[in-house]
C-alpha cells in the first residue's frame, strides 16, 4: 500500500511528459513553416477560440453557439476551442494552440492580465490574435483587434429608448444585477445619471444579485408601500419576470397598453415572446454575436481602422418586434 | 472551636425550583482527616460539593476556611482557597503526558519551561509514591494512575482540602488500595479529605469521620469507629433494616428447575470468546468476575449489542438468529447496561418517552402507543417502582441516579420480558434502592422470568443468584452453586485458585 | 395572571418564547414605524381573481420555500445532529428536474404537473439518501458530507436541462405558484399547511417523532434499546429530501422558470437558522417543529420590513446578521442562565427591600 502514492506520482510524471512531448511534436511541425505568412490559401483556415465555459450564461452559451457557427468547416475554417473559467487554465490552452500552430487565435479572457508573455509568443510564430467580448491589458500591437461590447453603450441605449418613450413622468423602480458586475455596472450607469439629473424619479433601487425572486419581493414591497410607479427597469429577463409576477398577482397591468413600463436585458427568446405579446415593453442586448465581425476581417485580410471595434448593441421595442428577430437574436429557445 | 479546624460550613441552604436541596446543613473537616460524606441519592451530597467547589452559589450559610470567612463564587475561588476537586471521570487530558497534565493551565508565562515541570513533576510523584512517569502519555495509564494523578495535580496546587468524589468506582481491588494509601500519605501531610462514596467498607476502612445527609437535611458527625456498618446505613435510609437482614440471610437457593429458557453454544462476539450459556424459565444467575474480565461482554454478546462473532442459539429449544438488540427483544430478552449515561438513559426525553421506548420499538415504527396510553403506562411503573420525579413529563437527566436506574428498570418490566439482563443495575445508586431492586429481581424469578445479573458487589449477587458463573481473562473460569455460593469460594475462584 | 404567563413559559411553549417575542417585536416595531404596512387588501390580480395583497401576505407567501426546508432541516438536525447544507443546490436540481419533466411533451396537463412533481421527488429523494447514505453509514459530519452536493449541485441542475434558463407558462404552474382561481390566499401557503399538516400526521402515525429525538439525544442507548439508528438518520434525510422537492417546486412554480444559478440560492443558512431561532438545538435531540416554522417566519419577516424601509438589499443581509445574532445569543443556555441569574437577584434585592420597609414600619 505504501507504494501506492509513489507508483502514481510516476504515473502523473510520465502522462505529463507525454503530453508536453505531444504538443511539442505537433507544434514543431506547425512553426517551422509559421512567419508572418501564417495564413496559407490552400486547406481550412486554423482558428484557436479560448472562451468561456458555455455553463457561465446564456449569453456565454450564444456566444460559443456562434463562433461554432461561424468558424465551421463549410465556411472553410478549422476550428479548435478550449473552454474555461481559469485564467492559468485558458493561458495554456492558448499555449497549447500557438505549438499546434493555428492561423488566427481568438480570445475572451477570463482575466485582464497576465496575457503579454502568451501573445507575444504568437506574434513571434506569426499567429494573428483578436480578442472577441473582453480586453485585454496588453499593447495594442499585440492583437489586430478587439471587438467588444459597450457595456455602459447598453444602459444608454436603453435608457435613451425610455426617454423617447415620452412618458408625463417617470417613476421607475430599478432592480439591479450582482452589485459589481460588468453588466451591472453598464446597465445602471446612464439610468443613476437619469436620477441625479432629476429627469427620472428613482422610486426604489435595489439589486436582486440577478435572482429572480428577489425581484420579485422587491417589487412587492413596493407596491406593498403604496408608492406609485410607471417604469419597471430589471438589469435582466429573469428580474424582469419576478417583477412581472408581483405586477400580475397585485393586478397591475404592464406591457404596450399597460400601466407600467417593462423592461429587460439579455434577449431570451422567451424574453422576446413576452414581448411580442405585448406584456413588455423594451429589452435590450448585450451582443453575444462578434465571429462574424471576425471572420468578415480575416477573410478580407484588411486591417480595421480602429482596433477597438464596439459590437453593436441591440434594443428591442416591443412595437417593432418581429418573429424574425426571435429566431435570429433570441437566445436559448 | 476546634483547633485544627480546616474547613467549616455552617447553615447552608440551597433551594432548586420546588426543592430544598440543601437546608441548614453543617459540615466540619479537620486537618489531617479522611471524612467522608454519606447519603442516599438526592440526600444533597452532590450540591454540597458544587457549592463548595463553586459550581452552585448557596441562598444561605457560611463558609470559613481556617476560621475565615470566604465567598466562593466559582471554581476558580474554590482553587484560590485551597479546595480542590477529583472527579469519577477525570477531567485530565488522556493525549497530552503526565507532567504536562499537572501543570497545564498554571502557567504563568507563555514560555512553557518544559523541562523544569517534567523535573518537578517526578519530584511529585517520587514523594506520593505514583507509579508513573513524568513523560509518560496520560491515557496509556490506569484509571487509577489518572486519577492519582489528578490528585497530585491537586496537591502541587496546594491545596488544604482535596474532595474525592466517587473515586473507587471504576477501580478494581489493587487500585483502591493504591489509593488509600495515598490518602493516607496525604493524611499524614495535613490535608483535608472529603471522600464521597457508595462502597461502605471502604468507608471503614480509610475514614476517620463520617457525616450523614439525608433529604437535604444533616443526620449527624460520627466518629467511624463508633459507627456499626447497620446503624450507618440506618442513618442514611431512615429506618431500620429488618429487611436488608432478612434478605442477606442467605438461605439456600434452590436452582431452578424449569425448562431452559435460553441457551447458547459457542457464542462470541467482537468482544467476547466463544462461550456457552444457559439459563432456565424463573432462574436468576449471574456472571462475576474482576472489571475487564468479559463479564459485561458476555452478556452483551447474548443481547447482540456488538457484533455477533458465532455460534448457535436456542430459545425455548428453537434455534434464532440473535445479531441486533432488536432482534433479542422480539424474543423477549430486556437488556439493562452496565453504563447508565452511555447507554441507558436518553437524558433529554421525558421520565414518560423513557419508560415506553422499548415497548414502543417492539411496537413497531407505524403503530405508535397514544400519549394517553403512554401517560398510563409510566404513571402505572412511576408508582409500582416508586419513582421520585417531579412529573412524567421531567427530562430523566434530572433524576437522581437511583431513579433513573428505576426508569430503565421500568422501560424493559413495560415489555414484559421473560428474560432480563442487568449488568449492573447497582452501581452508583442509594443503598435503599440497591434493596428494592434485588426484592425487584426475586420477585421476577418468581413469576418465571429469567434474570441474570451482575454486580460488583458480591455479596448482592450471593443474595440474588442460585447459580455464578466466574470469569478471569475473557474465559469462564468457573461455575459456583448451592453450598459452593459463598463468599470465600467466589472470591478464590476469581482469584484463580483450584475449586 | 403572572402565574399563567410563568406557566406558560415553563411549559413546551418556553422553547417558542424567542421566536414569539421576536415576532412580537417586529410587528411592534413596524406598528410604530408605518401601520400602513400591516394594511391586507382584496385586489383583482391580472388573471381576474380575487386575492389578498399586503406585506403581511408577502411575508407570509415568501416564506413558504423557508418554512418547508425547515421542517426538514429540523429532523435532519434532531437525528444527525448537523445540517444539510446541500438543500439549495438540491431544490436547484428538483426544480431542473421538474422543468425537464414539462417539457418533455407538449401541453402541460395536470396530469403531467403531478408526475413531474412526483419526477423531482424522487430525484431528490435519491440525492437526499446519498448524503443521508455518506452520515448515516460512512459516518461523516453532515456539513462535510453535503458540502459535496452544495458544491457540484447546481452543475448537476445545469446539465438536466443544457444550462438554459428555459420557461414554463401554464394556468395549472400560476396556480401552483401563486393563485388558484377562487382561493383568495396564496397557493404557496396553502403547501405549507399541508405540509405541516402532513408532518403531523407522520408524527402521530409513527414512531418517528420519539425515535428521532432518541437517536439524536443517544444514539447508543437507541441502539441498544432496538432502534435502527441508521435507518433513522437516512429516512432524516430522505424526508428532506421530499422537502427540498416541494421547495423546489414551489420556486420554479412562482416564475414559471428555472434558473440553477439562483433558485433559492442561500436559502440553506436560512433554513439553519430558522431551526436555531426556533429554538432547536443545533447538536441534535429533542426538537420542536412548529418552532423552525415560526422562525422561518420571523426571518421573512424581518427581510419584509427592512425591504419595506428601503433598506438596500446588499445591506439586509447584514442587518439580517445582527438581529440573528442578537436571537441566537438570547436563545443560548449560558445567556437564559446569566440572566435567570440577574432576575432572581433583582426580585432578592426587592423582596429584602420590602422586608426593611416592613420592619421600619
Amino acid at each position: 500500500m505504501k507504494k501506492l502514492p509513489k507508483f502514481l506520482g510516476v504515473v502523473m510524471s510520465a502522462v505529463l511528459v507525454l503530453s508536453v512531448c505531444a504538443c511539442g511534436g505537433s507544434g514543431s511541425a506547425a512553426s517551422s513553416g509559421g512567419d508572418s505568412s501564417a495564413a496559407k490559401s490552400d486547406g481550412p483556415i486554423k482558428v484557436g477560440v479560448v472562451n468561456n465555459p458555455p455553463s457561465e450564461s446564456g449569453y456565454r452559451e450564444a456566444n460559443v453557439k456562434d463562433m461554432e457557427s461561424v468558424f465551421s468547416s463549410a465556411n472553410g475554417y478549422e476550428l479548435k476551442t478550449a473552454y474555461s473559467l481559469k485564467n492559468d487554465e485558458q493561458l495554456q490552452a492558448a499555449q497549447g494552440f500557438i505549438t499546434e500552430g493555428v492561423d488566427y487565435l481568438l480570445i475572451s479572457a477570463a482575466e485582464t492580465t497576465g496575457w503579454d508573455e502568451v501573445l507575444k509568443k504568437a506574434k513571434e510564430a506569426g499567429i494573428k490574435v483578436y480578442l472577441f467580448d473582453r480586453m485585454i491589458d496588453v499593447d495594442e500591437s499585440l492583437y489586430e483587434a478587439a471587438v467588444v461590447s459597450d457595456m455602459a453603450k447598453e444602459g444608454e441605449t436603453a435608457v435613451k429608448w425610455l426617454l423617447d418613450q415620452n412618458l408625463p413622468e417617470y417613476n421607475v423602480i430599478h432592480i439591479q444585477g450582482a452589485m459589481g458586475s460588468d453588466a451591472q455596472i453598464g446597465r445602471t450607469g446612464a439610468l443613476d445619471e437619469q436620477f441625479a439629473s432629476g429627469k427620472m424619479n428613482k422610486v426604489v433601487q435595489q439589486t436582486a444579485t440577478w435572482d429572480e425572486a428577489e425581484a420579485k419581493k422587491i417589487v412587492e414591497s413596493v407596491i406593498n408601500s403604496g408608492d406609485s410607479f410607471n417604469v419597471i427597469y430589471a438589469e435582466n429577463d429573469g428580474m424582469a419576470k419576478g417583477a412581472v409576477a408581483a405586477l400580475d398577482e397585485a393586478g397591475i397591468t404592464h406591457g404596450v397598453d399597460g400601466d407600467v413600463v417593462v423592461m429587460g436585458f439579455d434577449c431570451n427568446k422567451w424574453a422576446l415572446r413576452e414581448l411580442l405579446a405585448g406584456k413588455w415593453n423594451y429589452d435590450g442586448q448585450c451582443s453575444p454575436f462578434q465571429a462574424k465581425i471576425i471572420s468578415d476581417l480575416i477573410k478580407s485580410g484588411s486591417a480595421p481602422s480602429s482596433k477597438k471595434i464596439i459590437n453593436e448593441e441591440k434594443g428591442f421595442d416591443a412595437k417593432a418586434l418581429t418573429q424574425a428577430d426571435i429566431d435570429t437574436y433570441g437566445l436559448g429557445e | 472551636m476546634e483547633e485544627n479546624c480546616l474547613l467549616e460550613l455552617r447553615g447552608i441552604d440551597k433551594m432548586f425550583p420546588g426543592v430544598m436541596a440543601l437546608n441548614n446543613v453543617d459540615f466540619t473537616l479537620r486537618k489531617g482527616e479522611i471524612h467522608a460524606l454519606m447519603g442516599e441519592n438526592g440526600a444533597g451530597k452532590s450540591t454540597l460539593i458544587k457549592i463548595l467547589t463553586g459550581v452552585y452559589s448557596m441562598d444561605a450559610g457560611t463558609i470559613l476556611v481556617e476560621g475565615k470567612n470566604v465567598h466562593i463564587g466559582s471554581p476558580q475561588d474554590a482553587q484560590n482557597n485551597g479546595i480542590s476537586t477529583v472527579y469519577q471521570e477525570t477531567t485530565l487530558c488522556p493525549n497530552l503526558t503526565v507532567a504536562e497534565n499537572m501543570f497545564i493551565g498554571r502557567e504563568k508565562s507563555l514560555l512553557v519551561k518544559q523541562k523544569a515541570y517534567e523535573k518537578r513533576a517526578e519530584e511529585i510523584l517520587e514523594s506520593l509514591q505514583i507509579p508513573a512517569r513524568a513523560r509518560q502519555q496520560l491515557g496509556n495509564c490506569s484509571l487509577a494512575v489518572q486519577q492519582m494523578v489528578a490528585i497530585a495535580r491537586a496537591v502541587d496546587m496546594q491545596c488544604k482540602v482535596l474532595i474525592l468524589d466517587e473515586p473507587t468506582s471504576s477501580l478494581d481491588d489493587k487500585e483502591v488500595n493504591m489509593l488509600f494509601k495515598l490518602m493516607r500519605d496525604l493524611k499524614s501531610r495535613g490535608v483535608g479529605i472529603i471522600f464521597v462514596t457508595h462502597f461502605l467498607e471502604q468507608v471503614y476502612e480509610v475514614s476517620d469521620r463520617i457525616t450523614v445527609l439525608r433529604n437535604g437535611e444533616l443526620v449527624g458527625e460520627f466518629l467511624t469507629e463508633e459507627l456499626p456498618q447497620v446503624q450507618l446505613v440506618a442513618k442514611m435510609i431512615g429506618k431500620e433494616l429488618d429487611e436488608l437482614n432478612n434478605l442477606s440471610d442467605t438461605e439456600e437457593r434452590s436452582a431452578a428447575s424449569g425448562e431452559v429458557f435460553y441457551q447458547a453454544e459457542g457464542l462470541s462476539s467482537s468482544e467476547t470468546l466463544p462461550f456457552d450459556f444457559s439459563i432456565r424459565k424463573g432462574e436468576v444467575n449471574g456472571f462475576t468476575g474482576l472489571l475487564g474480565s468479559g463479564r459485561s461482554e458476555s452478556v452483551r454478546a447474548i443481547f447482540g449489542a456488538d457484533k455477533v462473532g458465532g455460534g448457535t442459539v436456542k430459545i425455548k429449544g428453537k434455534n434464532v438468529k440473535i445479531t441486533k438488540p432488536v432482534d433479542a427483544m422480539k424474543h423477549g430478552i430486556g437488556y439493562l447496561a452496565e453504563d447508565r449515561k452511555r447507554d441507558g438513559i436518553i437524558a433529554d426525553l421525558s421520565v414518560r418517552e423513557n419508560i415506553i421506548i422499548a415497548m414502543q420499538v417492539m411496537n413497531g415504527f407505524f403503530k405508535p402507543i397514544s400519549r394517553s396510553e403512554s401517560e398510563a403506562f409510566a404513571d402505572e411503573y412511576i408508582k409500582a417502582l416508586n419513582i421520585k420525579t417531579a412529573s412524567r413529563e421531567t427530562p430523566v437527566g434530572a433524576l437522581s441516579g437511583g431513579n433513573q436506574q428505576k426508569v430503565i428498570l421500568a422501560r424493559w418490566l413495560l415489555t414484559h420480558p421473560d428474560y432480563l439482563i442487568l449488568d449492573e443495575p447497582t452501581r452508583g445508586i442509594d443503598v435503599g434502592t440497591k434493596l428494592e431492586i434485588q426484592k425487584l429481581v426475586l420477585k421476577l424469578a418468581e413469576e418465571d422470568v429469567s434474570v441474570t445479573f451482575i454486580s460488583s458487589e458480591i455479596e448482592e449477587m450471593l443474595r440474588t443468584c442460585s447459580r455464578l458463573i466466574v470469569m478471569r481473562d475473557r474465559h469462564i473460569v468457573g461455575e459456583l452453586k448451592g453450598s459452593d455460593l459463598n463468599q470465600a469460594q467466589v472470591m478464590k475462584t476469581i482469584a484463580g485458585g483450584e475449586s | 395572571m403572572k402565574e399563567r404567563i410563568k406557566k406558560v413559559f415553563k411549559s413546551s411553549l418556553g422553547q417558542l418564547a424567542i421566536p414569539l417575542i421576536a415576532i412580537a417585536l417586529l410587528i411592534i416595531f413596524n406598528l410604530i414605524r408605518d401601520p400602513g404596512f400591516f394594511v391586507i387588501g382584496l385586489t383583482q390580480n391580472n388573471d381576474g381573481n380575487l386575492v389578498l395583497q399586503g406585506n403581511l401576505i408577502s411575508i407570509i407567501n415568501g416564506a413558504s420555500e423557508l418554512a418547508v426546508l425547515a421542517m426538514g432541516m429540523t429532523l435532519v438536525t434532531a437525528a444527525c445532529g448537523g445540517q444539510d447544507i446541500s438543500v439549495g443546490a438540491a431544490a436547484a436540481i428538483a426544480g431542473s428536474v421538474l422543468v425537464k419533466v414539462l417539457k418533455s411533451g407538449s401541453g402541460i396537463t395536470g396530469g403531467r404537473v403531478l408526475a413531474a412533481f412526483l419526477m423531482a421527488c424522487l430525484v431528490a429523494m435519491i440525492f437526499g439518501s446519498f448524503n443521508g447514505t455518506l452520515v448515516a453509514i460512512f459516518k461523516i459530519q453532515p456539513m462535510i458530507a453535503t458540502l459535496i452536493l452544495y458544491t457540484c449541485g447546481r452543475s448537476i441542475a445545469y446539465w438536466i436541462n443544457g444550462g438554459a434558463t428555459p420557461t414554463v407558462s401554464s394556468p395549472v404552474i400560476t396556480a401552483i405558484g401563486s393563485f388558484i382561481p377562487g382561493i383568495p390566499v396564496p397557493t404557496p401557503v396553502l403547501i405549507v399547511i399541508a405540509m405541516t399538516i402532513l408532518f403531523k400526521l407522520l408524527f402521530r402515525f409513527t414512531s418517528l417523532e420519539l425515535f428521532t429525538q432518541s437517536v439524536g439525544i443517544n444514539g447508543s442507548a437507541a441502539r441498544l434499546n432496538g432502534i435502527n439508528t441508521t435507518f433513522i438518520k437516512l429516512l432524516s434525510f430522505i424526508i428532506l429530501g421530499v422537502c427540498v422537492a416541494v421547495a423546489g417546486s414551489i420556486g420554479v412554480s412562482r416564475l414559471g422558470l428555472i434558473n440553477h444559478e439562483t433558485l433559492l440560492l442561500d436559502i440553506e443558512m436560512d433554513a439553519i437558522l430558522a431551526v436555531a431561532i426556533g429554538g432547536n438545538s443545533l447538536g441534535g435531540g429533542r426538537f420542536k417543529l412548529s418552532g423552525s416554522i415560526i422562525g422561518a417566519y420571523v426571518i421573512q419577516m424581518l427581510t419584509i420590513t427592512l425591504y419595506a424601509m428601503k433598506v438596500s438589499s446588499t445591506d439586509v443581509k447584514a442587518y439580517k446578521a445582527i438581529v440573528i445574532v442578537i436571537l441566537v445569543v438570547i436563545g443560548s443556555p449560558v445567556f437564559k442562565e446569566k440572566f435567570g441569574k440577574t432576575v432572581n437577584r433583582i426580585r432578592n434585592n426587592r423582596n429584602g427591600l420590602m422586608e426593611k420597609g416592613a420592619e421600619k414600619a
